[in-house]
């Protein structure tokens, strides 16, 4: 099946599918010596997200990876791969720890969304998020995000405010799942409406690229998935060299015009004829 | 003169009589059905005058600006921006001309500087009655440009922030808003400068999960709903039956992500002591 045929509604699929590679194992085959750490030192340890620190190459780095599970039981320990606040309060924790000790992140996209619970709404899903994205958005270290299936809305970009977004050429990123969007304009999300909501969405990687919300595209082959994570472990050392030779104030300028770009708007020039500042 | 005999002064002297209002206009309250004429609407600061019920209506961006700010202090900026169908969406355009048409405004966000009892800041009000004020390029970048010059003339932000979320009709890109806005709101706070949110009803998804939570200070109005997901899908989620005030002001208050509640009629006093007590004196 050639990959780049597929239209966004498989790749959606694709993305989801069961024996996708799930973050874990990116972990396991791009970082040497892992060492996992647990817990936001607030209330708990979310095992949605599994983060520590370990060499990429010669190179210390902080890694987060969104983990959905392998089979039911590993599923259910991970929350299906949706984060709680208190997955993102550990993430932000160890990117603060790796600010202090000059370690780039890299972070592994792979979510549905942040889980939308009674508790995790309690405990401030929004406002953990929102902290996510303001301070790495003052991170004094290099992220490099990689989205490896789902990049459901906030919930991904908490973990993807990064200097770099890589993603796989069958993963998707998205302001809201495409159900979602099919329930609100079609009332029904049924698989044509899913489906066509996929398109008008524009979710697939190819999209991202196209719209620069991704830099890179990585092609996928799970049948040698080590010689796929070579590649991009090599592509991943090779941005962490790029970033090396930059103080941290370029590095924070390089992630602001990264994001300042974004949006597509019309724009009137008046300012020149008509004192805009009259009406009230 | 003692800080609390100034900060007494602060009072209702000198804000904006309302200009374009009708007296014959009537706005009938949902909640229990009373007819409330334009006058009344500015008398009771937009809340139902029936004492029985007191319920606050949604307030359009041009009616909060006159309620919270100096009489003819409001200079508006970046104007002139409008949104694009750029993915070609299906029916956006049509939205998008029936939200102008409606609302008389080019979007979902108004910015601009203004006083408030003489102290000034910078202020952007989300407008419901825009697509439910859902964030899209034009408002994610209006207010990235209001935080942007605003940490320029090193002016305090004060943002009203009402939302059904990222607005879907941009993908990816209305996405990006929110780290674009977290982006400048980090830089502004990182130049010492002030910035207070007032959560107003509702305040949901993707501007409850960046810039309505980034305020040093964060007000809610009274049973204003905020919150990251949907009722409806914390209940399918949950299975459970929620409380009432689920995502309400009063539920956010008391799980600690709500510096206060303050009631609208005193929301500008409040503020402009906010202000006065955040003015750098050394």
């Amino acid at each position: 099946m050639d990959a780049m045929n597929l239209n966004s509604y498989e790749k959606l699929k694709t993305a989801r599918k069961n024996g996708r590679p799930t973050g874990g194992a990116y972990i396991r085959e791009i970082i040497d010596y892992p060492l996992e750490f647990h817990g936001d030192r607030r209330f708990s340890d979310d095992l949605a997200i599994m983060a520590g620190v370990g060499f990429l190459g010669e190179y210390p780095v902080t890694f987060i990876a969104m983990e959905k599970g392998t089979d039911l039981q590993s599923r259910m320990i991970r929350n299906f791969g949706c984060p709680k606040p208190e997955g993102y309060r550990k993430a932000l924790r160890l990117m603060k720890q790796a600010e202090k000790f000059h370690r780039p992140v890299i972070c592994f996209v792979d979510t549905l969304g942040a889980y939308p619970g009674a508790d995790a709404e309690e405990r401030g899903q929004g406002q953990a998020i929102a902290e996510s994205i303001m301070e790495m958005m003052g991170l004094q270290t290099p992220v490099i995000s990689v989205i490896i299936g789902e990049g459901g809305s906030g919930g991904a970009l908490a973990l993807a405010s990064a200097n770099k977004v890589m993603i796989l050429e069958n993963a998707v990123y998205s302001v809201i799942s495409p159900e979602g969007c099919a329930s609100i304009l079609w009332k029904e999300s049924t698989p044509e409406n899913v489906a066509k909501a996929a398109d008008a969405l524009h979710i697939t990687a190819q999209d991202m690229k196209n719209l620069g919300i991704a830099e890179t595209v990585i092609a996928e082959d799970f049948d040698n998935f080590s010689g796929m994570c070579e590649n991009l472990k090599k592509k991943l050392i090779e941005s962490v060299e790029e970033f090396a030779d930059l103080s941290e104030q370029d590095i924070l300028e390089q992630r602001y015009r990264r994001f300042r770009k974004f949006g597509v708007y019309n724009e009137e020039k008046k300012g020149f004829f008509k004192k805009n500042n009259k009406k009230s | 003169m003692g800080l609390l005999d100034f900060l007494k002064q602060t009072g209702d002297s000198v804000r904006n009589t309302y200009q374009k209002m009708d007296a014959s206009v009537k706005i009938t309250c949902k909640k229990c059905g009373y007819e409330a004429k334009g006058y009344e609407l500015i008398e009771n600061s937009y809340i139902c005058p029936n004492p029985e019920c007191r319920n606050y209506y949604r307030m359009g961006a041009r009616d909060r600006i006159a309620l919270i700010t100096d009489k003819n202090s409001f200079k508006e900026l970046f104007q002139g921006l409008t949104s694009k169908d750029f993915l070609e969406f299906p029916n956006y355009q049509e939205k998008l001309k029936k939200a102008v048409s409606d609302t008389g405004e080019e979007d979902a966000v108004v910015c601009g500087t203004a006083e408030i009892d003489g102290n000034p800041c910078a202020i952007f009000v989300m407008n419901s009655k825009f697509i439910m004020a859902s964030m899209g390029s034009v408002v994610g970048e209006k207010i990235t440009r209001l935080f942007e010059y605003a940490t320029e003339q090193k002016l305090p932000v004060i943002g009203f922030t009402a939302s059904g979320g990222a607005r879907m009709q941009e993908g990816a890109v209305s996405l990006m808003q929110m780290a674009k806005v977290s982006g400048a709101v980090k830089n502004h706070s990182n130049a010492g400068l002030l910035y207070i949110t007032v959560l107003t009803d509702p305040t949901t998804g993707g501007v409850t999960a960046s810039f309505a939570m980034q305020g040093d200070i964060i007000l809610a109005e009274p049973k204003a709903l905020v919150g990251f997901a949907g009722r409806r899908v914390v209940e399918q989620t949950t299975k459970s039956q929620l409380p009432d005030n689920f995502q309400k002001a009063e539920f956010l208050l008391e799980h600690g992500f709500v510096d206060a509640i303050v009631p609208r009629t005193e929301l500008h006093k409040v503020l402009a002591k906010l202000l006065i007590l955040h003015k750098r004196r050394v």
